[in-house]
């Protein structure tokens, strides 16, 4: 019951596109086309997990135990940025298709803030879940990390399909572009709005 | 003594961050909940872009082609840690409302973008200048986004009440950062955008 909640809650209540602002230059940089929207979304949901689970290890046994916290900030971003290389390295061989799909938006994904920002968020905000107020364990910060790449691809891919469709409009010369897109996902957002008060 | 002017007024215009280069668009929607706010984070960024600005063009020569990535993040990310730590010690309330925001200055694209683009291959004179203009012209940016937002959204600015009653709270809340943001975009594509 307390995972469901984590995941309704990270989805759709505090999306982290459209409530969170985080990952948004991806967000608007890739999300021209479908295909590419769906790319970026994978390999954000495979960078975002993978990324916290590895920081959050980090943070419990090498940072708190020698009272190093205040290197939070460039150690999580030293971790991200190497896993992001791993990671491509390790793709590249052992599944090349995926690497296909994946590749060219790896490299993208060490300066998403999302990744740092969903990383930091699980070592240092509590959640009230289950009863009192209390640090994520490692279980429900692997799903909170999952969720909420999850809502980040939901919104991405959404948001994709409205423009995909927007291009295709007569829309006056000073809108066209970004302005026209931002005004889109603010009625994106609007919606989820709808979702407050569900958790 | 123009060409130092302009370099400093080019953030403000022809390269403004939040208009016309479309980077660190995370902290423009998150923070501008109002005037007060987008100031605090545009100087919070303008504090971290100058100092990693200086510390890049002074070391850039030394530094191999193939790690000058990894390279200038964990010196943004240095300063980013001093900043944070000056924060929590003089101004916490100020660091508790932009939260999140502070450490995540590391991947601003604007930070990022400026070493890469000009501190890496200019003076250091030069390249603190345009961390001054270009940290300015978010900063503007900032304020400007967080007053409309304020001022539709509670009915002050800078805090000074100027109607009575709340607002429309979209303005506040998500909704409103897109949409401000939107439509201030378009209005400076019509006049400001050469």
């Amino acid at each position: 019951m307390e995972y469901f909640l984590i995941i309704i809650s990270a989805v759709f209540v505090n999306n982290i596109l459209l409530a969170q602002f985080l990952g948004i230059c991806p967000f608007l940089g890739v999300s021209n086309r479908l295909s590419t929207a769906t790319g970026m979304s994978g390999a954000v949901c495979f960078v975002i997990t993978l990324a916290t689970v590895v920081t959050y290890l980090v943070n419990r046994y090498l940072l708190v135990p020698f009272g190093l916290e205040f290197l939070q900030t460039i150690a999580f971003i030293l971790v991200i940025a190497s896993l992001v290389q791993i990671v491509e390295i390790v793709l590249k061989k052992i599944s090349p298709s995926l690497y296909q799909a994946l590749g060219i938006f790896l490299p993208l994904i060490t300066t998403n803030c999302a990744v740092l920002g969903v990383a930091i968020t699980v070592v240092s905000k509590e959640f009230t879940f289950g009863g009192a107020a209390h640090l994520m364990n490692l279980g429900e910060a692997t799903v909170y990390a999952f969720a909420t790449s999850l809502g980040y691809g939901l919104a991405m891919v959404l948001f994709a399909g409205l423009r995909e469709h927007l291009a295709s409009n007569d829309v006056p010369k000073m809108f066209r572009g970004l302005p026209i897109a931002l005004i889109t996902v603010s009625m994106m957002a609007m919606a989820f709005l709808g979702f407050s008060g569900m958790v | 003594m123009g060409k130092k002017i302009s370099l400093i007024l080019d953030g403000f215009v022809k390269n403004n961050p939040t208009f016309v280069l479309v980077l660190g668009m995370c902290p423009t929607l998150a923070t501008t909940t109002s005037a007060m706010n987008g100031l605090s984070m545009g100087l919070a960024t303008l504090f971290v872009l100058v100092l990693s600005n200086i510390a890049i063009s002074a070391i850039a020569p030394m530094v191999p082609d193939k790690v000058h990535i990894p390279v200038y993040i964990v010196v943004i990310a240095t300063f980013v840690t001093v900043l944070q730590l000056l924060m929590q010690a003089f101004v916490p309330s100020v660091y508790a409302t932009l939260g999140l925001f502070i450490p995540l200055i590391v991947v601003n694209c604007i930070v990022l973008g400026r070493a890469e683009a000009f501190a890496g291959k200019n003076s250091v004179g030069a390249s603190a200048l345009d961390g001054i203009g270009v940290g300015l012209g978010f900063t503007a940016s900032l304020v400007v986004i967080g007053l409309v937002r304020e001022i539709l959204g509670s009915g002050s600015a800078f805090g000074w009440k100027l109607f009575p009653g709340d607002g429309v709270l979209a303005f506040v809340m998500a909704p409103g950062a897109f949409l401000v943001l939107g439509y201030l975009m378009a209005l400076f594509n019509k006049y400001l955008k050469k």
